[in-house]
């Protein structure tokens, strides 16, 4: 069990707790978003700590040096580096449809607008 | 990852704990801006140096200016008459 | 005499007495009164004739329509003023139980995985020792991390590019206002800027002189970043969004119309459609030389040099545009609805 190494994994976890609590507890979208965005970030934070490895350095070759003793592992690193640029273009995506829903509904909270749709249906 | 690593993890948590319980938008948005900037220096201290170029030009820029400027388009960014300083609408 | 207070009779200890004496609800009440009323009609009316019996009766069936109609609007004001407080109190307490039971099973899950940062963790294994050991050779690339994702690994970046390009399309559907045939601006494209310039204020003195000594040096750093990403940190993401941030600080302060001078859609759509398919099809040489075993013509150059490591600066250049005319076209299909 190490509960005092993993600090950084245990950290990611804790902050992914509280971006899908952010997500469920409040009806404001925009906050809705942000935890959205808090729990990519989590998620990014677990994936690069798998990649460090104690006393070694950055993946870039300085003075010939290519043994493997030398460097971290760069394969999180290559996988996080997509991640993030997908997360802002779904973080735009979700934006875009905010802005439209407000000039629809004139409101952000998300139980007046499936109240207002419902009555729409009904009509 | 020494001290310094410890104090930035605790940093980003109570960043993100402030980030869900203030009503103000305009307060969550300046607090979420500050919480990628402190990911960006984790990064470098995970040895990552391209994620923490990446992270800081586009989580602490483009994201944030982007919710920024979806908090203007619903006018959600009021003018005291008073102040003349913007302040963000209290929303729950 | 003690002081009694005014709503005395309606506070809570004169109404438990009165429920415990009278022994039954409300409705019971209602159809004793009901029942004794018809008793009493009809030992007052008698030998009456029937068409003002009919009278009657139709007068207590209105009379109780209108009574059970009462009852069906109490419940349901009940249930929606005191019943939905008491859901929404339900689900939060259920959603944070529900969220403190997911992160205590993922923390137990963290204590349990290999220790953080040791050598001999399973996730290095020979996949990284050949990238690390060979990559320079067989990429030509120094950074180790850039000579991954655009050579071992260079068709996750094809399907990462073509995810940006796909959120650009969706976001110009969603914002793009109409624009009428011809080329006069329609009242909903005029009344989105006069409802864009309600915070800023034009020609902005500080804005301009800032901009007019920060847009080159931003730009410049952005195309260093770029070229450099096979040498040194950084690559086409990060030198993309940095030169979509110089042109943002430009629009923001000389205004859509010098913007527009040198950037409109047909430049977006022009730059994001030669870039995206220049990659797909350099890639498709790759997979056309590796699966003939011919031996790819494009050198890798001597590692340390600006134009060495094969395609990777040319690939970089293409990604590079491609993320700056997306971060751009995002920001300016908010602010305006057109580009």
């Amino acid at each position: 069990m190490h509960f005092l190494t993993n600090y950084v994994e245990m950290a990611a976890m804790v902050l992914f707790g509280i971006g899908f609590t952010t997500l469920l507890l409040h009806r404001n979208m925009i906050k809705k978003i942000i935890g959205f965005s808090i729990m990519d970030n989590a998620i990014f934070l677990f994936l690069a700590a798998k990649g460090y490895v104690e006393g070694r350095t950055a993946p870039i070759v300085v003075d010939g040096v290519q043994s493997v003793e030398a460097y971290i592992n760069p394969i999180p690193a290559g996988l996080v580096l997509t991640g993030i640029v997908v997360s802002v273009s779904v973080t735009a995506l979700m934006l875009s449809l905010t802005v439209r829903l407000y000039r629809r509904y004139h409101t952000l909270d998300i139980d007046e607008i499936t109240a207002m749709c419902r009555q729409e249906d009904d009509k | 990852m020494d001290i310094l690593g410890v104090i930035l993890l605790a940093f980003v948590i109570c960043c993100a704990i402030s980030v869900s319980m203030t009503k103000n938008l305009l307060t969550a948005l300046v607090i979420f801006m500050s919480q990628s900037l402190a990911m960006s220096i984790i990064w470098i201290l995970l040895e990552s140096p391209d994620l923490a170029i990446t992270e800081a030009a586009v989580g602490a820029g483009i994201t944030s200016l982007l919710l920024f400027v979806t908090l203007k388009k619903i006018h959600a960014i009021d003018f005291q008459k008073k102040e003349g300083q913007p302040h963000g609408k209290d929303q729950a | 005499m003690a002081k009694i207070r005014p709503d005395y009779e309606n506070s809570w200890w004169p109404r438990f007495l009165r429920w415990l004496e009278s022994g039954s609800s409300a409705l019971d009440d209602a159809l004793l009164d009901e029942l004794s009323s018809t008793a009493e009609e009809h030992l007052v009316e008698g030998a009456a004739n029937a068409s003002t019996r009919e009278a009657h009766d139709e007068e207590r069936r209105l009379l109780s329509i209108r009574d059970e109609k009462l009852l069906y609007d109490r419940i349901h004001r009940w249930a929606h003023s005191k019943g939905s407080r008491i859901i929404r109190w339900l689900y939060r307490i259920t959603a944070v139980a529900i969220c403190v039971g997911i992160i205590i099973l993922l923390l137990n899950t963290a204590a349990n995985l290999p220790p953080f940062g040791s050598p001999d963790n399973p996730v290095n294994n020979e996949v990284s020792q050949r990238y690390i050991e060979q990559g320079m050779q067989e990429t030509g690339a120094v950074n180790i991390v850039a000579g991954m994702i655009l050579d071992y690994r260079a068709f996750d970046t094809l399907g990462e590019s073509n995810v940006l390009f796909i959120a650009a399309c969706a976001v110009i559907i969603l914002m793009r206002l109409p624009s009428s045939p011809d080329s006069k601006p329609t009242t909903e494209q005029l009344e989105a800027e006069a409802d864009d310039r309600m915070y800023e204020p034009k020609n902005d003195m500080i804005l301009q002189h800032q901009a007019n000594f920060l847009v080159p040096l931003i730009l410049l750093f952005g195309i260093y970043v770029i070229m450099n990403g096979h040498i040194s940190p950084g690559g086409g993401f990060s030198g993309g969004a940095i030169m979509g941030a110089g042109l943002i600080l430009y629009l923001n302060a000389f205004g859509f119309r010098k913007t527009e001078r040198f950037f409109t859609f047909t430049t977006f759509r022009i730059v994001s459609l030669c870039a995206l398919s220049f990659y797909a099809v350099s890639k498709a040489y790759s997979f056309f030389t590796g699966a003939n075993h011919l031996d790819s013509i494009i050198t890798t150059g001597t590692p340390g040099m600006l134009f060495s490591a094969g395609l990777i600066p040319y690939l970089n250049i293409a990604v590079g545009l491609v993320v700056c005319c997306t971060m751009y076209a995002f920001y300016t299909l908010f602010r305006k609805g057109d580009m």
